[in-house]
Formats: C-alpha cells, structure tokens, sequence
C-alpha cells in the first residue's frame, strides 16, 4: 500500500476582514447565478440589478470600514493588501458600480439594451421574441460583471504570481464571454469575442511560463521571496530569471493593451457592446496596471536594471503608435481604443519613475481616466442611428446643435482625455510625467518629451471629434435615446467625478499618495 | 559532452524527427497509389458526416454541457481527493472550507439543472 506524505497541517492565517470586501463582491455573483436560477423571468433583470449594486456598495463600504483597519499579508501570503490594493479595489469598487448601472439600462425597451439573449436573432425581430418567451434572458451579464470585478481586486491584491494567474483569469474568462453578447453587429461582437479569447489565451501561457521560469529561479512564487532570491542570486540560475520576467510581464502588458501586445484592443473595443467596453477599459486596465506596479515595484524591484530598458522601449513604442493609429480612425469606438492605447503608454511612463510619487501618479491616472472612459462608452451606447448606435464619426457631425448636453458632456470628457487644463486628464499626465521626470535618468526624461508631443498629436484627434460635433452641419438620421434615471446617474456622477479631479485634484491625490506604499 | 544528461533526450527528439518524416516519406515512395472516390472523402469513423442544413441553419451541439457538467465534478473530485486522504489531520477548519467549497459547485449545478441544461431536448 502506497504510504502518503502527511507533514502536520499547518492551518493559514486568514484575515477575514483584509478579504471581507473581494468575499461579498464574489458573494453577490453566486446569489446572482441562484437568482438566475430560481427568480421569476419577469423580475430576474430587476433583482439582479439590485443585487449587483448592493453587492458592490456594501463591498466598498467594507473596504471603506474593515479592510482598512486590516492591512497586511493574508492566506499565507497569497493575498496581499496594503495601501495600493486599497487604493486600487476601491476605485475599481466605484467604477464597476457605474459600468453595472450602464449595463442594466434597457432604453425602455423589455430586456437589457445592449445584450441579446441569442446570438443567432437580429434585435426587433420575431425570432428573438421567441427567444425571450423561452426564457432565454441576458440578466446572466450581472453576475458575470460581478466575478470579473472580484477577479480584479484579487489580481490588484495577489501577492504571489499562482494567485496572480488565478485573478487574470477570473477577470478575463467573463470578458470574453460580455464582449461576444452585443445584441447589434453581432457578428463583428461575436468576431471580437473570439479573437479577444484566443489571444488572451496566449498571453495568459505566456504569463504561465514565465511564472515557471521564475518558480524554476527564485523555488518560490511569492513576490517578496523573488525579490529576495534576485539579491542573494545563484549564478547557473541566472539564466532563468530575465525570460520569466519578461514573459510574466507580457501576460499583464497584454491585458493593459501596450504595444506591441495591442492588436486586439482595437477590434474588441468595437465589437464589444459598448456598456461593456466601458467596463474593460476603465476596470481592466485599472487591475492590469496594479497587477504591473506590484510585479515592477515589489517581485522584480531588484532586478530593474535589466529588464527597465524593454519596459521603456514599450511605452515609447505604445504612445507613438497609439496617438498616430488615434489620427487615422473614423469609429468613434476604435478611435478610443486607440487612445486607450496611447493612455497605456503615458501610465507606462509613471510606473518607469521608480519612486513612491510615481506609484501615486499612476493610481491617480488610472482613476482619472477610467471614469471619463466610462462616461464616453455610455454616450456612445446613447447616439443612435437606424437603431443601433452611430459609431461613425461622419455621424456625429452636427450633433452639439441637436443635442447640445450630451455634445457638451462628451466635449468634455474629450477635453479631459486630451489633457487640457482644469480637466481630470491634465492633472493625471502631471502626475504620472512629473515623478518620471524627477526620479527617472535620461531615459524618463525623454520618456516625457515623447508622452507630451503624443499627447499634443491625440489632442488633435480629439478636438477634431469636438469640431465636428458643433461647428459642422447635420446629417443623416441621428438620435440620442434618452435613458434612465440610473444611467442618467452614472453618467453624470463620472463627468463631475472627472471635474472634481481636475479642478480640486487635491484630496484625491493625497490619498493616492498616503496610499502609495507597497508591502514587500 | 556525451555525458550531459540530456543527450538520450536529445538523440531521442532525432530519432521521433526520422520516424515521423520516414515514415511519411515511405509510404509516398513506395506505397500503391490506386485511388477511387472513397479514399478522397475526408476521414471519418463511425458516422457520415452531418450534411450542413440548406442556407446554414442551426446545427445542435448537445454534448457540450454534458462535458462542461463533467468537468465541474470532475475539478471538485480532484479537490476532494487529497481532502479525504489527509481528513483526519485537517481538523474543522478544512472541513468548512470543504463545504463552502462543494456548495459553490452545487450552485453552478442548481443554476444549469434550473435554466434546463439537464433536458435533452
């Protein structure tokens, strides 16, 4: 008989308070797949609302309230929450709470607007009211959001690389499904669907390898044990450490979408329902650069030198190829994925500083920039022609003298991608360059002097989108829908969030600056 | 050199190369070559292949949710096994976190037995 091993149990440390606000947002998903189950089909789109948002709210309050008071490692080390992991889950908190409410908003119609309950069915017709009668309804996309958001704060708090592959696929595994449900263009939705799920696939093997190349290094995947193994290193294993670093941060580079891992945001961006576009933009990229400030600032810390020159060769090539790619694109959707990808690369640039402030900068960019993102995907989900949405540029000529709040509102949020003065986005590239340019060498400086004459070129774009909007003639048949009191609200709150930043940055990036201590 | 460790694995890799390409290459070389209309249909055992529905209609995949149900208790089997195995040592702890753990299963299971993944239709 075959005699197993059994060392004494040694029971982990679980800090329930530190995993309080990830267990109730993972929570609220499994009560949303019983409701999914067991709800009424009339009232399952309403209770599952309901749960999201509560499920959210009450996963900030704790955040707000416990996890605060309970800073530290946790679960043996696996689970790391300090002032970034707080800084970062709350923000994503809020964000996805927003994305939710857009998700949720139906247009006055009897479903969820932007998903359809059966790929096959053009909107409108016959065969996708069949579909509806049989019960086949797209609550389902609440409690995917909901273990997506969970997948993130875990991928902002992992404190060793096997936690960290677990979180990048509980975020990503729901965002390929979300991406394939838009109810119009199903086909380009389904199309991104797709490519976004085999070329994730790839970059999670990446990820995977890498992490055994480092496993193989440092005989431990625990961030902190890394770093120390990169200190007191033994020379033969030399060989394995750089490829598992670099191979580790294309798994994340890619989901942040920098150049060259960029090739599916573009596509996935448009073909994605526009609700969920927002939420991978904002969110995803959120919990990417988390993931990328822990694995720079804390696993691979001693090692930089060797694996700096790369990171910056990537962000120079994401912002030049971003902001021209930006210039060239006539879908209002692809024209943001451009400039989300351009946005990568001025993040980059603050996360090369090296220093405390620019861990700040970062997490302040990320939050400036998330909640105009999310603002401009609902309006996008809201101008509409021949009933699904006008993403066209062409078609939003004119569109400031039909309807000139929500023109003003997106003039706005453009103003606010641009970096213009007394937006969110000018105070956020002043946080992310100016670390950079303090704590960086050379290399950060001309870092910066590529960040801004990109932004200068993006810039352009943008006001290019607000000239159209106002000062040229109307055409064709463009409405804007009007929605909800709830989108209406998640819609206004992100644009005064975006203004608050950027005219009285200061409390935010006092916290983000209180907040911006690892823990190794 | 010859003693590296690795050398078996490397002539091993050669050899695996030589028998692939070998024997791929005999059987164009020497192999008949009397072709007729069966041996040009695409390879299947068993069954004809389905014909494809005039205009692309709807083609039923059934058999996916009977795999995805399997590989779900199929995941929780292999937890539950090094579980059982050391049950004694565990102590409480292990055993709610077994629960909590097999509950969260049986709620994806209630969710597909209630949207009708189990009806055969």
């Amino acid at each position: 008989m075959l005699s197993l091993a059994t060392a004494d149990f040694q029971q982990a440390d679980v800090d329930y308070g530190a995993i309080l606000p990830m267990l109730i947002v993972f929570g609220g998903a499994l009560i949303g797949v019983l409701v999914e189950g067991f709800a009424p089909r009339r009232a399952r789109h309403s209770i599952q609302t309901a749960v999201s948002v509560l499920a959210l709210a009450a996963a900030f309050f704790a955040l707000a309230v416990v996890a605060q008071g309970h800073q530290g490692k946790t679960l043996a080390g696996s689970v790391v929450l300090d002032g970034p992991a707080l800084f970062l889950q709350g923000a994503l908190l809020l964000m996805a709470l927003l994305s939710v409410l857009m998700m949720a908003e139906k247009f006055g119609g009897e479903t969820p607007d932007a998903f359809t309950p059966m790929g096959a069915t053009a909107p409108g017709s016959p065969q996708e009211a069949a579909a509806t009668r049989l019960g086949l309804v797209t609550s389902e996309v609440l409690p995917l959001t909901l273990f997506s958001v969970g997948g993130m704060m875990l991928f902002t708090a992992a404190g060793d690389l096997l936690t960290m592959f677990v979180a990048l696929e509980v975020l990503s595994l729901p965002l390929y499904i979300l991406s394939g449900l838009a109810r119009r263009r199903r086909l380009l939705s389904q199309e991104a669907s797709l490519k976004y799920f085999l070329l994730g696939s790839f970059s999670s093997a990446f990820f995977l390898f890498g992490a055994a190349l480092l496993y193989g290094y440092a005989g431990s995947v625990g961030f902190a044990e890394i770093n120390k193994a990169i200190t007191t290193a033994t020379p033969q294993l030399e060989n394995l450490l750089l490829p598992g670093i670099l191979f580790v941060l294309v798994g994340v580079l890619f989901k942040v979408g920098a150049v060259p891992f960029h090739s599916w945001t573009p596509d996935v961006y448009q073909g994605a329902p526009s609700p969920v576009t927002g939420f991978m933009a904002a969110c995803t990229k959120l919990a990417a650069f988390g993931a990328l400030l822990r694995l720079a600032y804390v696993a691979f810390d001693a090692d930089r030198w060797s694996w700096r020159p790369a990171l910056i060769a990537v962000a120079a090539l994401t912002m030049v190829l971003g902001a021209i790619l930006t210039v060239t694109q006539t879908d209002v959707k692809r024209l943001l994925a451009y400039s989300a990808i351009s946005h990568a690369g001025f993040i980059l640039v603050g996360v090369l500083s090296f220093d405390r402030m620019g861990v700040a900068g970062v997490m302040f960019y990320l939050v400036a920039y998330g909640f105009s993102t999310i603002a401009a995907f609902a309006i996008i989900s809201m101008v509409r022609a021949g009933g699904s949405e006008a993403t066209q540029l062409s078609q939003w000529a004119g569109l400031g003298k039909r309807e000139p709040f929500v023109a003003v509102l997106f003039a706005f949020l453009m103003m606010s991608m641009a970096g213009i003065p007394l937006t969110a986005g000018f105070t956020a590239k002043f946080a992310a360059f100016a670390p950079a340019v303090a704590h960086g060498d050379r290399a950060g400086a001309a870092l910066v002097i590529i960040g801004v004459l990109a932004s200068a070129v993006t810039a352009f774009v943008y006001f290019r989108v607000i000239v159209l909007m106002f000062f040229n003639d109307t055409d064709g048949d463009v409405s804007v829908l009007s929605p909800s009191i709830g989108m209406w609200t998640a819609i206004i709150l992100a644009t005064v969030v975006t203004i608050v930043l950027g005219v009285y940055p200061g409390p935010a990036l006092d916290a983000a600056d209180q907040l911006s201590q690892f823990l190794r | 050199m010859l003693n590296n460790p690795y050398v078996p694995i490397l002539f091993m890799l050669a050899l695996g190369f030589a028998f692939a390409a070998g024997s791929v290459g005999a059987s164009v070389l020497i192999g008949p070559k009397r072709y007729n209309k069966a041996k040009m249909l695409p390879y299947e055992c068993g069954i004809q292949p389905t014909p494809r529905p005039e205009g692309g209609g709807r083609v039923p995949i059934k058999y996916y949710l009977t795999a995805m149900l399997f590989i779900i208790f199929d995941v929780e089997s292999i937890f539950l096994f090094p579980f059982a195995v050391a049950f004694n040592k565990l102590g409480l702890f292990a055993l709610v976190e077994m629960i909590l753990f097999v509950a969260t299963v049986f709620i994806a299971y209630a969710y597909v037995w209630r949207r009708g993944g189990l009806d055969w239709v």
